[in-house]
């Protein structure tokens, strides 16, 4: 019996084998790596848009705009409100008919031509000529400044004080202010400042619970799946508990996205740093997160990683009932749909977080990760709904668990083509006892 | 260290994969498991490792039930051969060994000696799918051996393998029974059980039809096989009392026979027919045996 003293592993340690194989072995694979540094070039490109735009820009000359008036008073004003306005484009008085600046412009000495004549009452009026409708912001442009010379042309003509147009196009004040609870204790409704900044917080993590459920879940399921393909599967549940594997790859795979997500803000800090001339203000600030309370940033990370343990496990289930790397897509679809489903809810929610559809979906297990941290991040709700919904969550989880390590324990032994519900009956059927 | 069935059967829905086995596999041997495809030997084997639990019957190894607090002392060569495509040898055995509690170490020295003894040491840094499939089927016997497991289950462990390849893996196969492992295989190739195990047990339809000891079954069987060569018309042959079969050949024929007095009546209307160049009075083969047991073709 000597023998049977060998040292054993024990089932933790086969837990934290599985779970540095999947973390190393993504971590090292050539997609991670090549997805991971796009994205960073994507950041710090962003980042550094103005001077890339520059870049390009500063090759070419600045664009003109022909423009043909017989009043020199219109074109001094709007030439002199252009200069003042720090304009991207210069005007040019064009000293002929606009037959020939129409040519001038087809012939690309000019982006456009602008006619500009004199009404009736002796306003200006224009007409602008382009080859396209491309560069609309020149014509707003345009079109603004000249408005503006009218009115004030228009003014003079009517004799009227200067002051009280001023006045009338100044805008009203309109102040909002809190009632404060009458019997004194101190308001718990957010203020404008923190309400503006959670709604930053918000929107961030809503992105980032879902670019992880929609990336990392597929991973979870094409991982299993492709075991499951080359049916290296079999050898790994006679080593170790599919059950402890199944968990062993969802938490591999989440420090495998954690890990993306760190590399993520940490460029995207360093960037932001560098180019804090530039910015008003700092990283936090630009992210409207410095006002954020610290119980928000707690909610963050648990319904951050109770959303991605939901989708995560619910993934794993799917993978392992598919024997075809080709149709977890297929699988995944109504996944999918769920995620995008919330996403859509949360994104309308941002500006009406207390309608009642994000009310009921803050309990509905799906959707609660998103809708009811949007609750908590706008508005001040009692502890006990909190709590209540993590609970669901929580209960939701362990039953995907259950049911998902059965499912997983008899999908694994099952190959077949076809991918419906019947499996998922089969599947559990398998892992029995008749 | 026996491994012992008793009344197991599993049922998948209304189909009953395996129908009451009871078997009892002694320690330090080689166990044979014939049966055709579909005879319930994967599933068997499935159960003894508790990927699926058995509807009803006990499986203990030692007295205890088999669960993952064992499965470091056990090996697995399943059916369905399969390893990471692109992970490199090395890699590959280094994550089962870990499995299979070694240390890393101890992984790349036992799987150094592996790889010599299987004549394929060249392989270590390569990557699975760029291997033959007979080379890969060897790595994948590394990984169901390179622990030293106490039981090793080995599910058509010779199938797709060339000739010189079976031999090799043989010869492996039974050094590792004479170093103390016990070894249950699943074969569907009569020849191989016939030559690597002491026990047996041939199944058909998830049922257990014969079991026990090789020679034992042979004996207890009663019919002999005779093979006659002559050169004269055998034909005759099939008409006496007591021949059951006979299959003709080119120069002779292979008769089998109720029990070996039959044999000396043929011989009496062989002689003086003309010249005998063979008559050789045989025990069956197993190929024979599961043929009579089944009551159907075979292969």
């Amino acid at each position: 019996m000597t023998s049977l003293l060998r040292k054993r592993v024990s089932p933790m340690n086969k837990f934290w084998i599985v779970f540095s194989h999947t973390y190393m072995s993504k971590i090292k694979s050539k997609s991670f790596i090549i997805t991971t540094a796009i994205f960073l070039l994507f950041i710090v490109l962003m980042a550094n848009i103005q001077s890339v735009i520059d870049l390009f820009e500063s090759e070419g000359e600045v664009d003109q705009v022909a423009v043909i008036t017989e009043s020199e008073e219109v074109y001094q004003q709007l030439e002199s409100r252009l200069t003042a306005n720090d304009s991207d484009f210069e005007i040019e008085h064009f000293e002929a008919s606009i037959e020939e600046a129409k040519e001038a412009v087809t012939d690309e000495q000019y982006v456009a031509a602008l006619e500009i004549s004199e009404t009736a009452d002796g306003l200006p009026s224009a007409v602008y000529h382009s080859k396209d409708y491309s560069n609309q912001s020149m014509e707003m442009r345009l079109q603004n400044e000249l408005q503006q010379i009218k009115v004030e042309m228009a003014t003079n003509q009517s004799e009227i004080d200067p002051a009280i147009i001023t006045g009338i196009y100044e805008p009203m004040t309109f102040e909002s202010e809190l009632i404060a609870p009458s019997d004194g204790e101190t308001s718990t409704v957010k203020s404008e400042d923190e309400l503006s900044s959670a709604r930053g917080l918000v929107y961030v993590i809503l992105f980032l619970l879902y670019f992880t459920v929609i990336s990392y879940g597929n991973m979870i399921a094409m991982d299993i799946a492709n075991e499951k393909t080359s049916r290296v599967m079999e050898i790994l549940i006679s080593s170790s508990s599919p059950v402890s594997q199944m968990f062993a790859k969802i938490t591999g795979i989440g420090l495998v996205g954690l890990t993306q997500i760190v590399a993520f803000l940490g460029v995207g800090y360093l960037v932001i740093t560098q180019k804090q001339d530039e910015l008003v203000g700092g990283f936090f600030e630009f992210f409207g997160l410095s006002d954020i309370s610290t119980s928000t940033f707690i909610y963050a990370i648990i319904f951050f990683l109770l959303g991605y343990f939901l989708y995560a496990t619910l993934a794993a289930m799917l993978g392992s009932l598919v024997s075809r790397t080709e149709d977890v897509q297929q699988l995944m679809m109504p996944v999918t749909l769920l995620i995008v489903a919330a996403f859509m809810i949360t994104m309308f929610g941002l500006s009406m977080p207390d309608s009642t559809i994000v009310v009921v979906s803050s309990y509905i297990p799906f959707f609660s990760p998103l809708a009811m941290f949007l609750r908590v991040g706008l508005l001040e709700i009692p502890f006990w709904e909190i709590g209540l919904s993590i609970l669901i969550l929580i209960a939701t989880i362990a039953l995907f668990a259950v049911v998902g390590a059965r499912v997983y324990r008899g999908g694994v032994l099952m190959y077949g083509t076809s991918t419906s519900l019947k499996d998922f009956k089969k599947a559990l059927q398998l892992s029995k006892k008749e | 260290m026996t491994l012992k069935l008793e009344n197991v059967t599993k049922k998948f829905g209304s189909f009953t994969a395996v129908d009451h086995l009871s078997l009892e596999i002694p320690d330090n041997q080689i166990f044979g498991f014939l049966g055709a495809n579909g005879a319930g030997k994967t599933t068997s084997f499935r159960m003894i490792l508790n990927l699926l639990d058995q509807t009803s019957g006990t499986i203990t190894w030692n007295g205890e039930e088999i669960d993952y607090s064992k499965s470091d002392l056990i090996g697995y060569l399943p059916e369905e051969r399969g390893l990471y495509p692109k992970l490199k040898v090395r890699d590959q055995l280094i994550y089962l060994g870990k499995l299979r509690g070694m240390a890393k170490q101890e992984v790349v020295e036992e799987l150094t000696k592996w790889l010599d003894r299987l004549k394929v040491p060249q392989y270590m840094d390569k990557k699975v799918e760029e291997l033959s499939k007979g080379n890969q089927q060897k790595i994948q016997f590394i990984s169901a051996v390179i622990h030293k497991p106490k039981l090793l289950i080995l599910d058509e462990p010779f199938s797709g393998l060339d000739p010189v390849n079976v031999e090799l893996l043989k010869e492996a196969v039974v050094e590792l029974k004479d170093s103390g492992t016990s070894i249950v295989f699943s074969s569907h190739r009569m020849e191989h059980v016939e030559e690597l195990c002491q026990h047996l047990c041939m199944m058909q339809h998830g049922k257990p039809i014969l079991h026990g000891d090789i020679r034992e079954i042979k004996r207890s069987f009663g019919k002999k096989n005779l093979s006659i060569q002559a050169d004269f018309e055998l034909g005759f042959v099939e008409s006496i009392p007591g021949v059951v079969k006979v299959k003709h050949f080119s120069d002779g024929a292979l008769c089998q026979i109720e029990n070996e007095d039959v044999s000396q009546k043929i011989l009496e209307q062989l002689l003086g027919k003309g010249f005998v160049r063979k008559f050789e009075l045989d025990e069956p083969s197993l190929n024979d045996i599961f043929i009579e047991k089944a009551g159907e073709s075979y292969e």
